[in-house]
């Protein structure tokens, strides 16, 4: 299969834990709540993926999250695996960013 | 009051079109006119007589206003301010200014609800060539909610197409497909292919591809959407190719946008020469087949580029919110085409928020509440490239399509290399920028950075690195901030 490239960063080099723990810093300084998805079908029009739980809203710093994102790549190695972040603002109420962070092996 | 009916000649100002004591009201439409008046035409008279010919006067008293409200529906002068540093409107080495902005207050019941052409016609229809002024401009103008809310305005917007395309947290990316004309529709598909496998989001058809001897229309959409479909099974990505559906009549232009939805196109094109009316319908159109619309800017600089004299792209840019186009070209700053950086965001503004305050900064005359209309992404392009990166995401933020026409398709490396240096250009500034770090400053380094390990990039710096284009503006703001 090649490289998906969806998401914000696909043409970078995968993210590693503390630039995933800065862009997490990034959405919870806008105020936006961070939720974890994954799916073994990164097809263009699959909106739908697996959530790995709620979204996590009023986080105090981005460690709750980067322990959510490394439990769903353990359960899930063999899938890919992307972060969001939500904000509800009026006028927004949408994701405000979205990267991979979990590529099959 | 007797001599205000006596057969003749009166003067504008006393026929009641300046009102220096009036306060417009919260549902009055209000612009902001630049007028040069003719030597010995008082400013007043001069503000009096637009507000006049753009709305109930004609050149002499005529009984037949008697027979209406007419104060009600007579436009409003009600202030006009001289523009410091105009040249004298009685020549040069004489005294005051030659340049005044006169605002006038319009009665909504002057307006057909929902119609840029009568909105265009009763305000710009008749006035830009009165004797007495020596020349004319429509600055901006405030819509008031009451008139707002009778338009469709845009078919999606800036949310729901995100949400079609699943793409979110950074600009999208395009590019022209060049050359503009000859390229038969295999090796125009060809080019279309390229450039979304290489990395952009949207390839585009340029304002003057239509359906020509070398290339009819059809045999374009279905190459361009067989690259399309190519490129999205790739990467995985929702791509786009905007096909340019402009045509001679509406009946052309609706065949055209229905084959595109059928063969699965996301987008259709148009060009602002089709007109208002056919721009309103394509938008109602776009919204009932859920097709994005994009409004190519065609033949606007006829008209806003001059200080003097038309309409200022700003006001251009309010109708087509309202009209309902998804996006629409806006400038670029630092690109090839017309545009200084602050009127340029002025534009942005005017595209995308959801109420502004005036700021002479920016061009913006007056407070604009958008009352939930959608906003339109705007369109940067026209001599960008990558090396620029920094100073594009600075200037205009997230919701933005940054075009790369020439900057892709003129690669050294080839048109998907050029593709690919656009996209990982963009991608490291919008991260290093989520970091924290303060892109204005550190931009070159991050390029450098982020090109040692894509050689696209790499290549395209050495090309490109250094072009600018440095020539001054022909319209600015009157206010001017010199940065501290």
């Amino acid at each position: 299969m090649t490289r998906i490239t969806q998401g914000a960063f696909s043409f970078l080099p995968d993210l590693t834990d503390e630039e995933i723990a800065a862009q997490l810093e990034y959405a919870l300084r806008n105020g936006w709540a961070v939720s974890v998805e994954h799916t073994d079908d990164p097809r263009p029009r699959n909106n739908y993926w697996d959530m790995w739980g709620l979204p996590m809203f009023d986080l105090p710093d981005p460690s709750a999250a980067l322990i959510e994102i490394n439990e769903c790549r353990r359960a899930y190695p063999g899938r890919h695996v992307r972060v969001s972040a939500y904000d509800a603002r009026h006028g927004r109420q949408t994701t405000a960013l979205s990267f991979l962070v979990n590529r099959p092996a | 009051m007797a001599e205000r009916w006596t057969a003749g000649v009166l003067q504008y100002a006393e026929m009641g079109y300046w009102q220096p004591d009036y306060e417009p009201k919260p549902t009055d439409v209000l612009a902001a006119f630049r007028v040069t008046p003719q030597p010995g035409v008082p400013p007043e008279e001069a503000g009096a007589a637009v507000a006049g010919e753009s709305s109930t006067a004609t050149w002499t008293v005529v009984w037949t206003d008697r027979l209406t409200a007419h104060e009600h529906y007579q436009g409003k002068c009600y202030r006009i301010d001289p523009v410091p540093d105009t040249a004298s409107q009685y020549g040069a080495g004489e005294p005051g200014p030659g340049q005044f902005i006169a605002y006038v207050a319009y009665d909504l019941d002057l307006f057909e609800e929902g119609s840029i052409a009568n909105l265009s016609s009763s305000v710009i229809g008749n006035v830009f060539g009165f004797k007495a002024l020596k020349a004319l401009r429509l600055e901006d103008m405030r819509i008031p909610p009451h008139y707002a809310k009778t338009f469709q305005g845009p078919a999606h917007g800036i949310v729901m197409e995100r949400e079609y395309l699943g793409k979110y947290g950074r600009p999208l990316l395009g590019a022209t497909v060049k050359p503009k004309l000859g390229l038969s529709a295999r090796n125009y598909g060809r080019v279309v292919y390229e450039a979304l496998r290489g990395g952009l989001d949207f390839t585009k058809d340029d304002e003057n591809i239509n359906s020509q001897p070398f290339m009819r229309w059809r045999d374009r959409y279905l190459h361009c959407m067989e690259a399309v479909t190519k490129a999205e099974t790739e990467t995985g990505e929702v791509k786009g190719h905007y096909l340019n559906v402009t045509a001679a009549t509406m009946e052309d232009m609706y065949e055209r946008a229905d084959f595109a939805k059928e063969i699965g196109s996301v987008v259709v094109m148009i060009d602002l020469t089709v007109g208002y009316t056919a721009i309103q319908s394509m938008a109602r159109w776009a919204r009932r087949n859920g097709v994005l619309l994009h409004l190519h800017r065609a033949g606007h600089s006829t008209y806003t580029r001059q200080k003097s004299h038309g309409v200022s792209f700003r006001v251009i840019a309010k109708w087509m919110r309202l009209a309902g186009v998804d996006h629409l070209h806006a400038g670029t700053a630092v690109g090839k085409l017309e545009g200084d950086p602050a009127s340029v965001r002025g534009y942005y503004e005017t595209l995308r928020c959801d109420r502004a305050d005036p700021d002479p900064r920016l061009g913006l005359y007056f407070e604009q509440d958008w009352v939930s209309l959608p906003a339109v992404m705007p369109v940067a392009s026209g001599g960008i490239h990558a090396g620029q990166m920094h100073q594009l995401l600075s200037l205009f933020g997230d919701d933005v399509i940054l075009q790369f026409g020439g900057g892709t398709i003129g690669h050294p490396m080839g048109i998907a290399a050029g593709a690919t240096a656009n996209r990982v250009a963009l991608e490291a500034m919008v991260k290093a920028r989520n970091e924290g770090r303060d892109i204005d400053f550190e931009g070159p380094d991050i390029l450098r950075a982020a090109a040692r390990r894509s050689p696209e990039l790499d290549a395209a710096l050495a090309t490109w690195g250094d072009v600018t284009f440095s020539y001054e503006s022909t319209d600015t703001p009157d206010l001017v901030v010199t940065p501290s």
